[in-house]
């Protein structure tokens, strides 16, 4: 068997270049593969094309990307927390796709189920829906939305094992299972790294076949980006 | 004087019924588990991939892994379960949701939606709320019944970018519960201050008052 296991991020990336699509776990902050990002930035690749659900804040996640001016395009659902972001759009220097959640995280499944375009009922009639094709289904109308893949993916996982095998953990699943789906090589970041045979099969959220390259991340921040309690 | 937001709330908690699972949008829409009653088992979903979302943690129990769409922390309570993005939304489109609660910036007769984009302004995304719109059972919407300058949202047409075409059935705004049917606008209830001639008034779309036409009651 190949071995997956790198010894950090730098080395997992190797092959990253510029002018490719890069898929991204994560959901606001939450996560998020926080030490692939890092080590994007430390490459220096530019003219990235990135798929996230968000864009990260200002001086974290993705936002390290847009501070260095790496990226060229950003595919998102939502990108309020972010002031570099609306400064660099509005100034014309950052292109944008805005993809319905939904239909984003869709569109990472059907890619990496090789799916290449299905209908959906989302943004029927409105902006997202201009220039695509319509199709009638039992009266209903629907849209041709296509499948996305990237060049490399990147994920955050709670759990994986050295064939690739991930866990999640609670919320921090969001998109990464279709991220690691929809990569020609995904790499997976994990707070723990376990043998083979450790991970019970049945728990196994992604299969260790969609994942090529696997490292324990270090140094997590795992911040939250909005704090909320109770008091007791 | 029309409603406050927590009225409105309290008002659409009395559409979730027993055994309901439900979205809740952010705004005025989140108070709503707020005024559920405990004889009602309700499910909350959050979209990023949570069914049976709890309050928010007692102060030291901030999980960062456990978050509410809204980014905020929350718990999972008893029962929930943890999913993908892509289940979420299968939940979702595939009609698995019973009701949806959002807030709008202008509703119109046909029961299309505006929320999420103003020309000109820079414009945050949809995020999931057109999957929501288009896939929910029942869509009810929370919003300001006019403008600042007394202008009304609910509108002949939309006049905004559009986030779902002919999928609202009900809104309660802080003037009063209104259906969108295909006769238009139909006051059913008017905040208890007003008189439902004045809502119909302040109101651009077609309305037409029910004829069992009551004050709320809360």
């Amino acid at each position: 068997m190949s071995n997956k296991v790198y010894a950090n991020a730098k080395e997992a990336l190797k092959g990253v270049a510029d002018n490719m699509t890069y898929l991204v776990g994560g959901f606001g902050l939450c996560g998020i593969p926080e030490n692939c990002i890092e080590a994007l930035r430390d490459s220096g690749v530019k003219n990235i094309t990135c798929v996230s659900n968000n864009a990260g804040v200002d001086d974290f996640g993705l936002g390290l990307l847009l501070q260095t001016r790496q990226i060229k395009k950003m595919m998102s659902s939502y990108v309020g927390e972010n002031a570099t972001f609306e400064k660099q759009f509005m100034s014309g220097e950052l292109e944008l796709e805005f993809c319905p959640q939904g239909t984003l995280a869709e569109r990472l499944r059907a890619g990496g189920a090789g799916i290449p375009a299905f209908y959906t009922p989302t943004g029927v009639g409105t902006k997202i829906a201009e220039g695509k094709e319509i199709r009638k289904f039992d009266g209903r109308d629907f849209v041709l939305e296509k499948g996305i893949v990237g060049d490399f993916a990147f994920v955050k996982a709670w759990k994986g094992d050295k064939f690739g095998n991930l866990v999640f953990r609670k919320t921090a699943r969001n998109f990464n299972p279709m991220v690691a789906t929809a990569g020609k090589i995904t790499i997976a970041e994990v707070e723990e790294l376990v043998e083979i045979g450790e991970l019970e099969p049945d728990q196994v959220h992604t299969p260790g076949v969609y994942v090529q390259r696997i490292f324990k991340a270090t140094n997590q921040q795992k911040r939250i980006e909005q704090r909320t309690v109770r008091k007791g | 004087m029309p409603l406050n937001k927590e009225q409105i709330a309290q008002r659409i908690a009395q559409e979730v019924q027993d055994g309901y699972t439900v979205n809740l949008g952010i705004g005025i829409p989140t108070l709503v588990v707020n005024y559920i009653p405990p004889t009602k088992t309700v499910m909350f979903q959050s979209e990023n991939g949570l069914l049976g979302m709890g309050p928010f943690p007692m102060e030291g129990n901030e999980d960062a892994d456990l978050i509410n769409a809204g980014k905020q922390t929350v718990t999972a309570l008893k029962g929930s379960s943890f999913f993908s993005s892509a289940d979420s939304f299968a939940m979702i489109r595939g009609g698995h949701i019973d009701l949806t609660v959002l807030g709008a910036m202008e509703v119109d007769e046909q029961g299309s939606i505006a929320n999420w984009m103003v020309p000109g302004k820079m414009v945050k995304g949809m995020g999931g709320a057109m999957d929501l719109v288009a896939g929910a059972k029942n869509v009810i919407v929370a919003m300001q019944h006019v403008d600042k300058e007394g202008n009304s949202k609910l509108r002949t047409k939309c006049t905004l970018p559009l986030t779902g075409v002919n999928c609202i059935k009900k809104i309660v705004s802080d003037y009063g519960v209104i259906d969108v049917t295909e006769n238009g606008f139909i006051l059913r209830e008017y905040a208890p201050d007003l008189t439902a001639e004045a809502v119909v008034k302040a109101t651009e779309g077609k309305m037409t008052i029910a004829p069992d036409c009551k004050p709320m009651t809360f």
